[in-house]
């Protein structure tokens, strides 16, 4: 961005343990006001716990926290004020109508009964949630409560919001519309942190990434910056029969085969002098592959390369 | 908003809520006023004529039932004000496991208030249940002799047994990892009026059980209501009835708000 903008999250030395286990090993993070940052890591790696204690559900046994300006341990409830929180588990009340939980809402951040109804309306409108909004909650398909819960946490206007893995269980459609919804809110101005086990849901919509492993952040940046720490692609190879294949893995034996795809996956660089290579050396040994894929690094790469037991060292 | 005005706003929104859902869920405030004018019934047309004969020392008839109506009306009235309770920790540990306390919690609002709400949603709960027993047991032949300030001193200590019973089961839907657990748990608190002087006297029980029955709480709540129904209040036993209330409001309260602050994550 060429203009610094105003900090919205603040995070040094964050720490939280329950019991031995240590789930939070020193955070540090810094979200820039009207952007998206994404916490992507494997379960159990601190995502939830993070959200937890910046939403002052939970508290820390270390370091400090700065929300929309204020201190989550002293001013609790300015940083309350301030919020919004969507977590794993729709917080609808399903006996209620839709327009009943917004209603509830708008009653606890004290609107007055016109703004109430007004927000009410606009919300049910934005989610497309009109037609079901007279009857009760439980009622609603997983999106549709997904939607709801979302436009709740949207009354009162938050300034940042939290997202809780907000997508896990949507179908394809769902998660899609949420994306757009969450990329409505950023243009509105409002910041928010997600965590998502979804690569392609941070690479969609996060402006920054970290990568949370057993409660330390691994890596840190743009999507492109994180993509660029991986080094290669993959070339895939598609043969016709077994013997090809044969003679194909006699000319790539550094390749992985798959027998039942009838596939040689070999891990080069996904640019131009790589693919001529491979593809001289295909010549030479006389081996016709049907056809060739060529995949760039991805966050999947990115995640697999930088979480769980075998992650490698990536130079920074 | 002063904090004062802030929680009475609060938790007239959470009470709002919860009468609202006490409506889209009927089934369970009819199980919550059906099922005590059921055991009266059962009571006073079962075992009522036996029953009332044994206590009058009359012949075994329509005399005898309506002895029988008189001497358990309070105990079944008790009864209503332990279920409605229980109503009260099922709906605590639903609210805990939808994940909505999380959302409250996360929210600039009056922190009691979500406890608050429950406990007087479930104090009106309990009063129409009691209320609508009183009823039938009327039409029945029930004819209690209270004073107009007898009525307001039975309004009061029904309303204040109810209120200790509900912040007691408050903590018990708190402290339910399921809703399951929460709708077993207070099951005690059902059964603790058959075991007090509610429907035989005392005296007739073996001594073990007959000095539980003297001193467990129910019995001095149950002797009181008896004593505003026949005009004949011993003033001794109605403090200790309302030192029970207390103690079981306090511990309740306490219980819950321990309860309530602890990590909800978990």
């Amino acid at each position: 961005m060429a203009s610094p903008r105003p900090i919205s999250i603040e995070i040094t030395g964050l720490r939280k343990a329950f019991g031995d286990h240590t789930v939070l090993d020193g955070i540090d993070l810094t979200v820039a006001a009207g952007s998206v940052f994404a916490l992507l890591g494997p379960n159990g790696a601190g995502k939830t716990t993070t959200v937890n204690i910046l939403s002052t559900l939970i508290s820390s046994d270390g370091g400090t926290a700065r929300v929309a300006g204020h201190d989550i341990d002293r001013d609790a409830t300015a940083v309350r004020a301030a919020i919004g929180v969507t977590g794993q588990f729709s917080a609808i009340d399903g006996l209620l109508t839709g327009a009943e939980n917004l209603r509830l809402m708008a009653d606890l951040h004290h609107l007055s009964r016109a703004e109430g109804r007004r927000q009410s309306a606009a919300l049910l409108e934005r989610f497309d949630l009109e037609d079901v909004a007279r009857k009760p909650a439980m009622t609603y398909s997983g999106g549709m409560k997904r939607k709801l819960d979302l436009a709740m946490t949207l009354m009162g206007s938050p300034t940042v919001i939290f997202l809780d893995e907000p997508t896990s269980g949507l179908d394809p459609r769902s998660r899609r519309g949420l994306w757009d919804i969450v990329r409505g809110l950023v243009a509105d101005g409002v910041t928010i942190m997600l965590t998502t086990q979804y690569l392609d849901e941070a690479d969609q919509l996060a402006d920054r990434i970290a990568v949370l492993d057993s409660g330390k952040i691994v890596a840190e940046g743009t999507p492109a910056e994180l993509k660029r720490r991986v080094p290669g692609g993959t070339i895939s190879l598609y043969l016709n029969d077994l013997d090809e294949l044969e003679a194909a893995v006699r000319a790539f034996p550094d390749g992985v085969r798959d027998n039942d795809a009838l596939t040689l996956s070999l891990s080069a660089g996904g640019d131009v002098p790589a693919i001529r290579a491979v593809l001289d050396r295909l010549e030479r040994s006389a081996v016709t592959a049907s056809h060739l894929e060529v995949t760039s690094p991805g966050l999947d790469d990115v995640f697999l390369a930088l979480t769980g037991p075998d992650a490698r060292k990536v130079a920074p | 908003m002063n904090a004062i005005s802030l929680s009475v706003t609060d938790s007239s929104t959470m009470l709002r809520r919860n009468l609202l859902r006490m409506r889209r869920y009927p089934s369970m405030t009819l199980l919550l006023i059906g099922l005590p004018v059921l055991f009266l019934l059962l009571f006073v047309y079962v075992f009522g004529g036996t029953l009332g004969a044994g206590l009058s020392g009359i012949a075994v008839g329509t005399d005898s039932r309506a002895e029988y109506l008189t001497y358990v009306t309070p105990a079944i009235l008790l009864m209503a004000a332990a279920s409605a309770a229980q109503g009260t920790a099922i709906s605590v540990a639903m609210d805990r496991t939808e994940g909505i306390f999380a959302r409250f919690r996360t929210m600039a609002i009056s922190p009691s208030s979500v406890l608050t709400g429950h406990v007087l949603g479930s104090v009106i709960q309990s009063l129409l249940a009691m209320g609508t027993l009183l009823g039938v047991s009327v039409l029945l032949g029930f004819r209690p002799d209270t004073s107009p300030l007898g009525w307001l001193a039975l309004l009061c200590l029904l309303s204040f047994t109810a209120f200790a019973l509900t912040w007691l089961c408050v903590a018990f839907g708190l402290v339910s990892e399921s809703v399951e657990t929460a709708s077993n748990l207070p099951m005690f608190l059902v059964i603790l009026p058959f075991l007090s002087s509610g429907f035989v006297p005392v005296d007739s029980m073996p001594v073990g059980l007959a000095w539980f029955a003297e001193h467990q709480p129910f019995t001095p709540i149950i002797e009181t209501v008896r004593g505003l129904f026949t005009g004949n209040v011993d003033t001794a036993t109605a403090l200790i009835a309302v030192g029970w209330c207390a103690l079981i409001a306090l511990v309740g309260y306490l219980w819950s708000r321990k309860l309530y602050r602890r990590d909800p994550t978990r």
